[in-house]
C-alpha cells in the first residue's frame, strides 16, 4: 500500500557530508514513529536520483526530496519544485526537478506536489563522518521538515 | 592500440582544450586536447579520478564487513563490487563452491544488476546521442529529449531498471546497500512470494530487451559507415570465461586474445593474476594502465567489458542472445564487431542474456532452498573477479589472524579500459577535430567514444551544485579565448557568447 506521504533523502553514507541525505531519514523516520498524527509515510534512501525514481512518485499526495548541499544558506533550505528540464541528466544523477519532469513525461499527467530539503554541507571526503557544521544543520532540517509534515 | 597523439612534441605552442568534467558518465573525468594555430590536433588526454584511497578505507575493517562497505565505492553498479568482495573473501575462507541456493542467489542478483545497469547506460545516457544525432542540439539531446520525441522507448528503459532493481532489491536485502552476498554464501533465499511477483513481469522484460537489441542493430543499418569507423581501433582483449567457452559474467577462468586474435591465456586461474597482468603509470594520469605482461606496456593494452566478452566468448548459454550474437558477428561481414560502437550492440545482447538467465533462474526451484552457506579452511587472502557491467572487476584481499583486512587491491573495469578509452578519443579528435573550428557538437563526439565503454568513474558524490561541464580553449599564453558552461539549473553558455580574445 502507497503512502500518501514520501520523504526521499540521497547521498553517499560513506562521503562525509554527502551522508545528510540518508541520515536525515534514519532519525525522521525514528521521529515519525512518535507522531501517528503525521499519517502514513515512506521513507527511501539512495546514493543518487534516476529515471526509475519517478515510478516512487505515483501514487503519492506528497513528497519531501532530502539532499546535502553546498549552495544552501545554512542551516537548510525548503522550497516547492516544480518538474523541469535541466542539464542534470548529463550525469547518472538527476536532480530532483529533472526526476519530476520525467514523472510527468511518462505517467502523462502532473507529479504530485514535491519540495526539497537542502541541507547545507561542508565537506564530501571519502571515509570522513559528518563535519560538526552539517551535524548542527540535520537538526535544524529534521525540525524543519516537522513542521513541513505537520502542516499537512 | 597505437600511442600517436599521446604526447605532443612542443606543447607549450599550443592552445588547450578541455572537456571538464565528461558528462554522462560515473564520477568525474577530464579530457584536454591540444591545438595548434591550425586547429590541427596534436595531443588528446583522458584524465580520471581514480578511487585513490578506497583500498586505505578498507585497511583495518573486519573482513566480514568489506562487501557492504565496498558497495559505498559506487552509485551505479553497487552490486558488482559486493559480489567480487564476497567471492574474494569466500576463497579466504576456504569455501570451493557455494551451495546451489546461494550461488543462483547471487547470479540472479548480479544479473539484476546487468540489466539496471545495462538499461541505464542505453536509454538514458547514450540513446539520446545515438536517437538525434552526435552534433544535435544540446537542449534536446538528453534523456527528457528521449521522452518528449520517442516515450514508448524511453518509459521501456524506465521500467527495464526498475525490474533490474527489483531483482536486486529482493535478493541483497534491501534497494541500497543490500547485505545479501556474505563471506561464503547467502543470509537469504527467495520466498515464494518474491519469486511470483518477479514472474509476473519477466516475459514482458525478455521482450523489450529483444526490442532493445533491435534499435541499436536499426541505428547500425541506418548509419553503417559513420558507426563502424568512429573510433575505430584494433584492440587485445580480456574476459571471464566458463569452461566450455561459454559467456560467465559471474565466474569462470580469464582468457585473453591478442590484437589479431590469437590466444594468450585461456581458462586462467584469476587468483594469480598478477602473473598476467602488469599496472603501468604514466606522470599526466592518475589512473594506472593495465597491460599483459607477455606483451608489455606498449603492446599489451586491452579492453574489456562487453564488446569483448561477446565476441571472445564460444557462445552465450541462453539461446535468444546467442542467436543475437551470431547476427552481430556476421553483421556486414564483422563490422560491427570491431567498432567502438559495437559496445552499445553487445551491451544489449548482454541486456538480454541477463534477462533470459533471470527467467531461467526464477523457475529453478533452488532458489527458494534454505541451504545458503558453505565452510572451508581459512586462507590468509582471497581473489575474487567478476565481469561487471563495464568489464572484468577485480578484488583481492589479505586479511590477519584478528581477522581483519591488512592489505586491499582493486582492478575495476575502467581501468582496464584506460588505454583503450584514450586510443578511442584520439581517433575521434583524429576524425572530426583535426583543423575545423570546434563546437560543443564536436566535442561532444569525443564524449560519446567515452561513453561508449560506459566508464564508471565513481565519485557517488552528487551534492546540490556539483558536476557542471565547463569547456574552455585556451591560448598557449594561458588567456582564455572561448569557453562554453552548463551546469546542474540548465545555465547553457554556448561558445563565442562570452567573450573575445583578450
Amino acid at each position: 500500500m502507497t503512502a500518501p506521504t514520501l520523504v526521499f533523502g540521497w547521498g553517499n553514507p560513506s562521503r562525509g557530508d554527502d551522508a545528510l541525505g540518508p541520515l536525515f531519514v534514519e532519525h525522521f523516520t525514528s521521529l515519525a514513529a512518535r507522531h501517528p498524527e503525521w499519517g502514513k509515510v515512506d521513507f527511501l534512501t539512495d546514493f543518487q536520483l534516476q529515471v526509475e525514481h519517478a515510478l516512487d512518485l505515483q501514487g503519492r499526495r506528497r513528497v519531501l526530496f532530502v539532499d546535502a548541499s553546498l549552495d544552501a544558506a545554512p542551516p537548510c533550505t525548503l522550497a516547492r519544485i516544480e518538474a523541469a528540464r535541466d542539464a542534470s541528466f548529463t550525469t547518472h544523477a538527476m536532480s530532483p526537478q529533472a526526476v519530476l519532469k520525467v514523472f510527468a513525461d511518462i505517467d502523462d499527467g502532473e507529479p504530485p506536489p514535491c519540495w526539497l530539503l537542502a541541507i547545507r554541507a561542508e565537506r564530501f571526503e571519502l571515509g570522513e563522518p559528518l563535519t560538526a557544521a552539517a551535524q548542527r544543520n540535520l537538526t535544524a532540517a529534521l525540525a524543519t521538515a516537522a513542521d513541513w509534515i505537520a502542516a499537512g | 592500440m597505437t600511442f600517436e597523439l599521446e604526447t605532443a612534441k612542443s606543447p607549450e605552442t599550443l592552445r588547450r582544450v578541455a572537456i571538464d568534467p565528461v558528462s554522462r558518465v560515473e564520477g568525474h573525468g577530464k579530457v584536454t586536447i591540444l591545438l595548434d594555430d591550425n586547429n590541427k590536433v596534436h595531443q588528446v588526454r583522458l584524465h580520471i579520478v581514480e578511487f585513490r584511497g578506497f583500498e586505505k578505507f578498507i585497511q583495518g575493517r573486519p573482513y566480514w564487513e568489506v562487501p557492504v562497505m565496498v558497495q559505498r565505492l559506487c552509485g551505479i553498479c553497487p552490486v558488482s563490487h559486493h559480489l567480487a568482495a564476497s567471492k574474494a573473501l569466500d576463497m579466504m575462507l576456504g569455501v570451493k563452491q557455494l551451495t546451489p541456493t546461494a550461488e543462483k542467489m547471487r547470479r540472479l542478483m548480479h544479473y539484476g544488476q546487468m540489466l539496471q545497469s545495462h538499461a541505464l547506460h542505453f536509454f538514458h545516457l547514450s540513446s539520446p546521442d545515438l536517437l538525434f544525432g552526435f552534433g544535435s542540439d544540446v537542449a534536446t539531446r538528453n534523456i527528457v529529449g528521449v521522452v518528449a520525441a520517442h516515450p514508448e522507448v524511453a518509459k521501456k528503459g524506465v521500467l527495464l531498471r526498475k525490474y533490474g532493481q527489483e531483482v536486486i532489491r529482493m535478493t541483497a536485502g534491501k534497494r541500497v546497500h543490500g547485505t545479501g552476498s556474505i563471506p561464503g554464501g547467502v543470509n537469504k533465499s527467495l520466498s515464494t512470494e518474491e519469486r511470483a511477483e518477479l514472474l509476473k513481469d519477466i516475459y514482458q522484460m525478455v521482450a523489450w530487451s529483444r526490442d532493445a537489441v533491435g534499435i541499436i542493430r536499426g541505428l547500425f543499418e541506418q548509419n553503417l559507415t559513420q558507426y563502424n569507423a568512429f573510433g575505430r581501433f584494433r584492440s587485445a582483449g580480456m574476459c571471464l570465461i566458463r569452461a566450455d567457452g561459454a559467456m560467465d559474467l559471474y565466474h569462470g577462468g580469464l582468457r585473453a586474445r591478442d590484437i589479431d586474435g590469437k590466444p594468450l591465456f585461456d581458462h586462467f586461474d584469476y587468483s594469480r593474476y598478477w602473473d598476467v597482468i602488469g599496472e603501468d603509470v604514466k606522470p599526466w594520469s592518475y589512473m594506472k594502465f593495465p597491460f599483459f605482461k607477455s606483451l608489455g606496456t606498449e603492446d599489451g593494452s586491452y579492453r574489456v567489458g562487453p564488446l569483448s566478452r561477446v565476441t571472445m566468448c564460444d557462445h552465450i548459454p541462453t539461446p535468444l542472445a546467442d542467436k543475437e550474437r551470431e547476427a552481430f558477428l556476421a553483421f556486414d561481414g564483422g563490422s560491427a564487431a570491431g567498432a567502438t560502437l559495437g559496445y552499445h550492440w553487445a551491451r544489449m545482447i548482454e541486456m538480454l542474456h541477463s534477462v533470459e538467465s533471470i527467467k531461467d533462474l526464477l523457475h529453478d526451484d533452488d532458489i527458494t532452498g534454505h541451504d545458503l552457506m558453505a565452510t572451508g579452511e581459512r586462507q590468509e587472502r582471497g581473489v575474487g573477479v567478476i565481469e561487471a557491467p563495464r568489464g572484468t572487476l577485480i578484488h583481492h584481499y589479505r586479511v590477519d589472524e584478528n581477522d581483519q583486512v591488512i592489505r586491499a587491491n582493486l582492478i575495476v573495469s575502467t581501468t582496464h579500459n584506460n588505454q583503450a578509452m584514450n586510443t578511442a578519443v584520439r581517433e575521434v579528435a583524429k576524425q572530426y577535430l583535426d583543423g575545423v573550428e570546434i563546437t560543443e557538437g564536436l566535442l561532444n563526439h569525443v564524449e560519446i567514444a567515452i561513453r561508449a565503454f560506459d566508464p564508471c568513474l565513481s565519485c557517488a558524490t552528487h551534492a546540490l551544485g556539483q558536476m557542471p561541464l565547463e569547456i574552455a580553449i585556451v591560448g598557449a599564453d594561458g588567456t582564455v579565448l572561448d569557453e562554453a558552461t552548463r551546469d546542474h539549473r540548465g545555465l547553457t553558455r554556448e561558445f563565442g557568447e562570452v567573450r573575445e580574445p583578450s
